[in-house]
Order: C-alpha cells, then sequence, then structure tokens
C-alpha cells in the first residue's frame, strides 16, 4: 500500500520561516558558500520525505521555538559515526535504515518483531516540540514526530516480572568505521525502569520536522526521553528487551562515577568536571539556567518521589 | 632582506588561524553552536602554538637550521595571543565577564584550573619576551625563567585531556608531541656536563 498522499502539500515543502530564511542569508552569502558550501549543502538541502502522513499536534509540546532543522541535523553526538558532532551529518549520510526490524522480547507474553512499516501503523504519528538538554552543557528544541513509548511496550504486554527496559542501537562496523575511536563500547545500549518508559512523555520518534528521522539523529526509529541528558534517548534501535533487573547502559559502563543511569537533567547535580547550573541553547548567546527535570518537573518528579537524586544521579 | 621577508612569512602564517576563524564567522560558519567552536579552535591554536615552539630547538639541532631560533620568540607570542583569545571566549559567553565567578571556577574544576595555570604561566614569558628584557635578566635567569613554557605546556595538554568525554586521540597525540620534545631535553641535557644549562 502506497502511503504517499499527493492532495495536499506535503509538510516538508511548508518551509519554516526560520529555513528559508537562513536559505536567504546562503545566498547572500554565495561567494563565501565557495568553501562554507560544503556544510551548508548537506541533508536539509536535499530532499527530505515522509513515510507518514502530516503528523497531528500533540498536547505535551513545549512552547518554546524549535531550533532551525540545519542546527538540530548538523550538531549531533552519534559515536558510531564520529565524535565530532558537526560531522555526523556527512559521515552517516549513506546509513541504511531499510529494511528495518524492532524486537520487543524478553519478560513479555508476546515477543515480536517489528517492521518500520508496522512501527508507523502502531498508533497516530504525532508532533512533539520537546526540550532535549546535552550532559555537556547546550541544549536545543526539536519538533519529533512519533508517539508515546508505552503504545510499543504494550503490544508486546510486559509480564509481572518485567521491572526495566532495555535498549539496544544498530551497530555495523562496516558502516561506522569510526567506532573503534569513540572511546565506548558498542553497540550502543540504554535503559529505563519500566514506569518512565511507560510515561507518556518517553517517545518513540520516527520524524523530525514532519519528516523521516534523518539518520544523524538517529533513523529511523530512535527514543526521546526529554527531562533526561541527552544520551539517554538511544538512536536508531533494534532491540527492546523487558528486564527484571537494572540494565547496563553505554555511558555508565564507560564512566559509572560521571555518568548514572538515571541521568535526569538536574541544575543541583554537577557533573564532576564542569557545572550542570546553565546550559548553551541553540541559537542563543547567552547561557540561560536549567530547569530541573528539563522543565518537565511538574509531569516527572512523581516518579522519583522518595529517592536521592544526588546519589541516584 | 631574506630574513626580514620570511618573518613577515611566518607573522603571517601565525595569524591565518585569525583569519580563517573571522572568515567562517563572516559566513556564518561556526557551527550550530559557534561559541563551542570558538573556544575549541582558540584553545587548539594555542597549544598547537605551544608544542610549536617546543619544536624549534630540537629541530634547530636535528635538521641544522640554527637560524630557526629567530621564529621562537613569535609563535611563543602568537601562543599567548590564542591562548589569550581562548581565555576571553570562555570569560565572556561562559562567564559574562564575571571575574569572582571566573576564580570560583579555577578553584572548584580541575580542568579549568590546568587551563588557567598554563596561561598564567606564560604572562611573564610574554613580558620579557623582548630583547630589553633578556638584557635587564641576563641570558641565564631569562633562561631559567623561560623553562616555565614546559610546565605550560603540561599544563596545556592535562586541561584539554580532561575536558573530553571519551575520545582522547587529539589530547593524546599532543601530549605524545609535547613529552616527545620534553624528552628531547632531558636526553640532551643527561648527556652534557652538569654545569652547563641545557636549553
Amino acid at each position: 500500500m502506497s502511503i504517499k498522499r499527493s492532495g495536499e502539500p506535503r509538510y516538508s515543502e511548508i518551509t519554516p520561516r526560520r529555513v528559508y530564511l537562513e536559505r536567504r542569508k546562503f545566498l547572500a552569502s554565495l561567494p563565501g558558500a565557495f568553501l562554507a558550501g560544503r556544510e551548508l549543502l548537506s541533508p536539509s538541502a536535499r530532499a527530505r520525505a515522509a513515510q507518514f502522513g502530516r503528523p497531528v499536534k500533540s498536547p505535551l509540546s513545549v512552547a518554546d521555538p524549535p531550533t532551525s532543522l540545519k542546527d538540530i541535523t548538523h550538531y549531533n553526538n552519534f559515536y558510531e559515526f564520529t565524535t565530532d558532532k558537526p560531522a555526523v551529518a556527512d559521515q552517516a549520510k549513506n546509513f541504511r535504515t531499510s529494511p528495518w526490524t524492532v524486537s520487543v522480547e524478553g519478560l513479555v507474553k508476546q515477543p515480536r518483531k517489528f517492521s518500520m512499516e508496522e512501527i508507523l501503523k502502531l498508533a497516530p504519528i504525532e508532533e512533539r516540540v520537546s526540550r532535549h538538554r546535552c550532559v555537556e552543557g547546550w541544549s536545543m528544541v526539536a519538533p519529533w514526530a512519533g508517539y508515546s513509548l508505552s503504545v510499543l511496550l504494550r503490544q508486546a504486554q510486559p509480564t509481572e516480572k518485567a521491572r526495566y527496559v532495555a535498549f539496544e542501537s544498530y551497530f555495523d562496523k562496516s558502516q561506522m568505521p569510526h567506532a573503534a575511536y569513540a572511546g565506548i563500547p558498542f553497540p550502543y545500549v540504554e535503559g529505563l525502569r519500566l514506569d518512565e518508559a511507560m510515561h507518556p512523555l518517553a517517545m518513540l520518534c520516527v520524524g523530525l520536522y514532519g519528516e523521516d528521522l534523518p539518520p544523524q539523529d538517529g533513523a529511523p526509529v530512535r527514543v526521546v526521553v526529554p527531562w533526561k541528558y541527552g544520551f539517554k534517548g538511544i538512536k536508531s534501535i533494534v532491540k527492546v528487551r523487558l528486564v527484571a533487573g537494572q540494565p547496563p547502559t553505554t555511558w555508565n559502563l564507560a564512566n559509572s562515577r560521571e555518568y548514572g543511569f538515571y541521568s535526569n537533567v538536574n541544575p543541583a547535580v554537577d557533573h564532576p568536571r564542569w557545572s550542570q547550573a546553565t546550559e548553551h541553547r541553540l541559537g542563543e548567546f547567552r547561557r540561560r539556567p536549567t530547569l530541573p527535570f528539563n522543565g518537565y518537573g511538574d509531569q516527572v518528579a512523581s516518579l522519583y518521589q522518595g529517592m536521592d537524586l544526588r546519589m541516584n544521579f | 632582506m631574506r630574513s626580514r621577508w620570511l618573518k613577515a612569512v611566518v607573522f603571517a602564517l601565525g595569524l591565518a588561524p585569525l583569519g580563517w576563524m573571522g572568515w567562517r564567522a563572516w559566513n556564518q560558519d561556526l557551527t550550530a553552536n559557534p561559541v563551542e567552536y570558538l573556544q575549541h579552535f582558540t584553545g587548539n591554536w594555542a597549544l598547537r602554538l605551544i608544542v610549536a615552539t617546543l619544536a624549534v630547538t630540537p629541530l634547530r639541532k636535528l635538521l641544522r637550521l640554527p637560524d630557526l631560533i629567530r621564529f621562537r620568540r613569535m609563535i611563543g607570542l602568537f601562543a599567548f595571543f590564542y591562548g589569550c583569545l581562548h581565555f576571553v571566549t570562555y570569560l565572556w559567553l561562559d562567564k559574562d565577564f564575571e571575574v569572582r565567578e571566573m576564580l570560583r571556577d579555577v578553584g572548584k574544576r580541575p580542568f579549568i584550573a590546568a587551563g588557567f595555570t598554563a596561561l598564567v604561566l606564560m604572562l611573564p614569558l610574554a613580558v620579557t619576551s623582548t630583547t630589553g628584557w633578556i638584557r635587564r635578566l641576563g641570558g641565564k635567569r631569562w633562561q631559567r625563567l623561560h623553562r616555565l613554557i614546559y610546565v605550560s605546556a603540561i599544563a596545556g595538554v592535562v586541561h584539554y585531556y580532561w575536558l573530553v568525554k571519551s575520545d582522547v586521540r587529539l589530547p593524546l597525540l599532543y601530549a605524545g608531541l609535547a613529552g616527545l620534545l620534553l624528552a628531547y631535553r632531558v636526553v640532551v641535557r643527561s648527556r652534557r656536563p652538569a654545569r652547563v644549562a641545557g636549553r
């Protein structure tokens, strides 16, 4: 069945104002673009497409103005491809994301492999504008497309023994030749407590700015946990495993003193080497204060009632 | 004549990174995070040039090009220049010129303390880099003072190493180069009679 629709303009054809203003700037700077062009002519300028219809607006969106598509797609931490954030877009541009399946397994009544086509049809695709705060101290606002992660988990019916969810990223040395230098083990693994994963704000994300997720942002399907540091939002997932005990997570394996299992955004708990009190929002000049739970405290703080967040950082 | 011309070339080369930075800024091509880009770019060049000054003496001997000494002061001053730019981007864009906040950072964050040490130690070297100061201090004392650059280089490399998250390739490259150049001095010194000061 063809999912492409022809009648109405695709979301991609309605260029966000910030993006087309940027293109004008680009044209105005054509003499300079001779050198700078390599970076400007990357996927954002190329045709993009969506395998899903126009997303519905989610009530879970925040009001912050979204970061430009160019910035969201040219400043990525995706260590499988390279540790150089502006270079990920280029390194990942030929990443093969089709065919793709996600296996949901472990302590579930219905273990199952989902094809990407099936994932796109499990629930209406919604657009959620979310804050994204990186543990490094920068942040952005992204209009993700997808639905709550709980939709996928419910399909598999977790058993009573399931307490945590373990995620695993795709890893292929031949497509990710620089991974060996990243200094962290692969495949990338992440985890959430089951109640965190079932929270409506935890998202299974398949798109950005109304179109398919670009490779550098975690194509074709990733997890977004907006109240946690960005590295908890695992990209390009192939495995979701329901388990009884707290699963290993990549950055914690690499350095357990600096990166905890929970990694909730918390301005009161510094990274051992740098402060987390403020952040540099992409597109802004001055640093702004970081909010507890990245500003989602009203919705998620209750998940951690009675817990010492300094201990469980 | 030739000497003048060559010095101008080295001077222009020293300014080239600044020019490149300006060009990218003009084209709004400083990545999605210009603050971080400027900080990393200036810090990288400060460190590269510190390593370059350390390389002058070994290269003079190994390549039999004693004239290289004519460029060492300029390279050192450019290292200090990029170090200052690096410091200013931090003080301005991260700390909003709050000097007390900055000093608190230095006391609290080892990687910032290391970088701060590297820069502060270069200050007396920049001040006493003139011929007048060499005369005033006397060659021997001047030379002893300027060995502070060894400490600066180590502190700079440590600053970089402590800053990265997990990919330590570049910090290790700088550490390797600086280590090699410092080891050269240890070896040369150990081979010489004890009373003659090494370079």
